[in-house]
This record gives structure tokens, sequence and C-alpha cells, in this order.
């Protein structure tokens, strides 16, 4: 559709205007493309950053570059040297993993519910859902927090098990928003002719709703395990003396951060962007 | 492409149209995920909304009892008003720089990417996954007094010696824009992606010119887009506090999300007025969502 338009403008072009307004139409066409790139950069210059103080013979703090001895590849060979920062990594793929399998479920249902059916009481459910994303993560975090501490008869001691708590709670809203958006691109009349062909709805689901629906539950599932795995605030409330990746970054800052968390931040970087690439190399076999 | 689009919208609007009854199953569907959201976000707001009211027990800093003191808000906001300004002012520059970079990127990932399409929209979201705490770190790096940014603009003598950048609220603005600029491309590609090309092709034999073109036709269409992603960038940059803590100085750049921070965790007998900070906060943004999409809105809002 663009090359076209593309192609009808550079068959018009050339006939009117000076060369100062061609070089103008073309940066005009081009303009968009610029800032695209410019902006792109601008978002990987600190990841680059990140990489580059992987390899940084840091003294106290890996804040400002030693050229003695860096670029040194200790940090990689050793990336759990530095103490607690393996320890909270593994925490952040737990309570990763368990928050995002319990919010894709639970958002799965309430997006089947929400597409698929007509019921009183639908528009308070889309405003419950909408308020946890219309609200700051300082104020959840506030109002977690208040409540285990006061609330609940004290039955919660702020740790691992808020911590999932929380990320469930605030991942299960994106969760529906991107399944929804995906189901309702879906044609119910599939489902209906599984019905007509005498399937249950258990097997209709199962069988029809459910592999159509699974790219809009993986993309859930992935938005929310990155939501809760870089999750800072929210975290850094409800926490306790549980210490998360990114909470163990922030406390390590103040006293002195080591150069094994860029290795492991950018390592994160490396892996998910390879899965990613991996999925889309698989989505476009599938399709071809 | 477009014959596609226009397939899916005719789809959806099928899907909506022959939702069907189905007397309790769908109450069964919602109930675990609405529950959990009741028990812990709407139930944690009302004890929140609790502690901002109460008071504390005069010999025993920590300790509070139920209580109607609607003197916290007094102080909270004698005290902070000056913070909440800031976290407004901040996060609603952030959103303005925010669309001005994310809407051309895009735009350009919409229109003009072709088959770089995907190419781009990973690497919109790749940086996320470095932690976000480790970027804002990294940024602080670069705009350091012997980072390049300072350096450079030194040696081009278009900042005086002794200027500097960390411990501004420029730094504090650009941290924020930065963090939260894949939250305004997304919402916005994915709305310009679903428009139908066609239209702004006509939009493009009518007028002419490209700018006329843009105004009337792509940027309406793309409204929802805008709407989702300013929101989705002004609300966390409105109660951030990373940014002003890693990039701002000790006092003059600090937001309201410092504030409730350290009330919270630093300043004994401190909860009742983070609370009611927080609190504010929430029903201040409340109030300025529910203006804002009434006026650029759509019906629905998931």
């Amino acid at each position: 559709m663009t090359t076209t338009t593309a192609a009808r403008r550079a068959d018009v072009a050339p006939a009117m205007g000076s060369p100062l307004q061609r070089v103008g139409r073309w940066i005009g066409d081009r303009f968009a493309m610029i800032v695209a790139l410019f902006v792109l950069v601008y978002l990987f210059v600190p990841v680059a950053y990140t990489f580059a103080f992987s390899f940084n013979n840091y003294k106290k703090s890996n804040i400002s570059w030693n050229p003695e001895g860096s670029p040194t590849l200790k940090h990689w060979q050793d990336p759990c040297g530095a103490i607690g920062v393996c320890e909270s990594l593994g925490v952040s793929l737990k309570v990763g993993v368990i928050a995002t399998v319990v919010a894709t479920a639970l958002g799965t249902l309430i997006a089947l519910a929400m597409v698929r059916y007509r019921f009183k009481g639908k528009a308070s459910g889309n405003f419950l859902i909408f308020l946890p994303m219309a609200t700051p993560e300082i104020v959840m975090g506030a109002s977690l927090l208040t409540i285990f501490v006061q609330g609940f008869g004290g039955i919660f001691e702020l740790g691992f098990w808020t911590i999932v708590i929380a990320h469930i709670m605030f991942c299960l809203s994106f969760v529906v928003v991107t399944v929804k958006a995906r189901l309702q691109s879906l044609d119910p009349r599939l489902e209906e002719a599984a019905q007509d062909l005498y399937a249950g709805p258990i097997e209709t689901f199962w069988r029809v709703t459910f592999p159509l629906l699974l790219p809009g539950i993986v993309s859930a599932a992935l938005l929310s395990f990155s939501l809760s795995f870089d999750d800072f605030i929210i975290t850094s409330f409800v926490s306790g003396n549980e210490t998360t990746f990114p909470k163990f970054v922030y406390v390590s800052y103040l006293r002195g951060i080591p150069a094994q968390a860029n290795v492991i931040g950018f390592s994160m970087f490396v892996i998910a962007v390879s899965l990613v690439v991996l999925g889309q190399i698989i989505g476009n076999r599938r399709k071809a | 492409m477009s014959v596609m689009a226009h397939a899916t919208a005719a789809q959806s609007g099928a899907g909506e149209a022959t939702a069907k009854r189905g007397g309790w199953t769908p109450y069964w569907l919602l109930l675990p995920g609405l529950l959990w959201l009741v028990v812990f976000f709407i139930v944690p707001t009302v004890q929140l909304f609790t502690v901002s009211l109460q008071s504390q027990f005069p010999d025993y800093p920590g300790y509070y009892y139920r209580d109607v003191n609607v003197g916290n808000y007094a102080t909270a906001f004698s005290q902070f008003l000056g913070h909440f300004g800031r976290s407004l002012f901040f996060a609603g520059l952030a959103t303005i720089f925010g669309f001005l970079l994310g809407y051309p990127l895009a735009y350009a990932m919409a229109f003009k990417a072709g088959k770089w399409r995907n190419v781009m929209m990973i690497c919109v979201i790749a940086p996320f996954f470095t932690s976000f705490i480790l970027r804002t770190i990294a940024w602080r790096q670069i705009l350091a007094d012997e980072g390049p940014v300072v350096s450079t603009l030194k040696f081009l003598h278009v900042m005086p010696e002794n200027g500097r950048i960390t411990e501004t609220a420029i730094a504090v603005v650009a941290g924020l824009t930065y963090n939260f600029l894949p939250f305004m491309v997304l919402p916005i590609y994915a709305s310009l992606e679903r428009a139908d090309p066609r239209l702004i092709e006509a939009g493009g034999d009518l007028y002419a010119n490209g700018f006329t073109t843009f105004r009337t036709v792509t940027l309406p269409l793309s409204m929802p887009g805008v709407l989702a992603g300013t929101l989705l960038t002004f609300i966390p940059a409105a109660g951030d506090y990373v940014n002003a803590e890693l990039l701002g100085s000790d006092i003059s750049t600090k937001m309201v999300g410092n504030v409730i921070e350290s009330q919270f965790f630093k300043v004994p007998g401190g909860f009742p007025t983070a609370a009611s900070l927080s609190f504010t906060l929430m029903a201040l943004i409340l109030v300025l969502v529910m203006v804002y999409v009434r006026r650029f809105g759509t019906e629905e809002l998931v």
C-alpha cells in the first residue's frame, strides 16, 4: 500500500518544484523514519552502557570507568561472584514464573467471559480491570503494605509470597487486555461450527478456541513475566527482607554496585531478545 | 493488508454481536480473577484510606489507632504541595516529550518500515529486558559531570564550565521520558496499524499536503492509541520516585513518590501522612483520567 503511494509520488515529484522543494519532499517522506531511527538509538544507549560496564575493572562501585585493567572478562567468568546477586536473580525468576502462570490463567478466563458472553455487571467488571492500570504503582504498593502490616488479621508476613500476590494482581489486567484483543479478532463462527459438529463446550474450548487463542496467551504470558521481572516500586513496598534482582541493584547502588549486575542484566536482555526472535521465526514458518 | 484489517474489524464486530447469554458461566469464569482484584486491590485501597485517617499513639511511635484525623491531609498538603505539583509537572513534560518522540517511531513502524516492521518492534521492546534500574543508573553515568554528554556540551561551549545535568530537573524529566517511552509507542503503533491505509491515501489525494493529511486523517485515526499511550506514560511517571532518586538532587527535584516512600520507611510515625499522600495521588489521577477520557476518549476503556 505504502509502496504504491511512494511510487506515485515519485512519478509526480520530479515534474513539479525546484530542486530545493525536491530535497524538502525527500526529507518529508523520510522524516518519520529518520526520527524513528534516532529514537531507537536513544532507546539502546543505556543498554550499550550496561554492556560496556560489565567489562569494567571497577574499584569500589561500578559507576566510573577504570582504565587500568579494563576491559576484563572476569565478571563474565564469575557471574555469581558478588554476594547476593544470584540469590536475588533466583527470587526474581521464581516470582516471575509463579505470578505469570497464575495471572495468565485467571486473566484468560476473564477475557473469555468478557468477549464471549453477555451478562449483567459487565461494565463494572471492565472498570475493576481498568483500575489497577490507572493507578500509579506506588499507590498499589502503599495500599498492599498497609493491609499486609495492619489488616488480614496479620496472617501475611512481608516476603516472597506477598511479592507473588502483588505481582499477580498487577499483571492480571495486562493479561486480560492482551488476550481480549486476540479473542476479539477470532471468528466466533469457528466455535459455532465445532458445536454444530456436536463438540461439547469443553471440547470446543480445548480443540478450537484454545489453539487459536494460544498466540495471544503466549504474548500475555511474556508481557506479564517481563512486568514482574522488572518491577521495583511495588516490590520494594511489599518485599520485607526478601530481595529481588531490581531491588538488589537499587540497594547496592547506594553501597557500591557490582559489575555482575551488569552481566546478569545484559544476559537477560540477550536471552529475551533471542526468545522473541525465535518466536517470530516460528510464527512466520507456520504462516508460510 | 487493508483487506485483512477490514476483515478483522468486521469479525470483531461480529464477535461482540454474537456474544451469548451464558447463565452462570461468565460469572464462574470471572470469579477467581475478579476476586483476586477485590481482595488485593480494592480492599487494600480501602485500608489505605483508613490508615490515612489514623492517629498515632503519642508515646508509641509506629503504633496507630483508628480515628477520623482529617488533619493528616492538611499536614500532608501544607508540607508537600510542592512535591505534588512537581510530580504532575514532570510527568506532564515526560508525556509531551514521549509523544513527540514516540509518535514518529510508531508512524514509521506502521507505514514506512515494510519488512523491517517486526525488527523495529523487537527493538522497541528489547531495552525493557535490561532492568529498568540498571538503565536508569546508566543514564546517571551518561549524564554525569565527566560523562560524554556534559563534556560534549562544554566542548561546544553550549554549557558553562560549572554546568551539570545530573541533580537537575532536566535529568529527572529525561529519565522519566526514557523509561516510559515504549508505553507510548506500542499503543499508538497498534492503533495506526489497525487504521485502513486507504483512508490515509485518500486523504493524501484530497489534501496533497502531507501535514494536512496527517492532522485531519492520520492523527484522528490514531486517537485511541494516543489516549492509551499518554495515560500509560503519565500515570506511572507521576508516581515514580526512582528517576528522582537516582538522577535528581537531594531536595529540589524530589517528587511525591519520594515523599511517600520516605514517610513509610524512614520517618517514624509517617504512615498516616504517607497514606494520605498516596490516597490523594490516586484520587487526583483517577479524576484527571476520567476528565481526559471523557474529552478525547472512546466508550470502552479496556
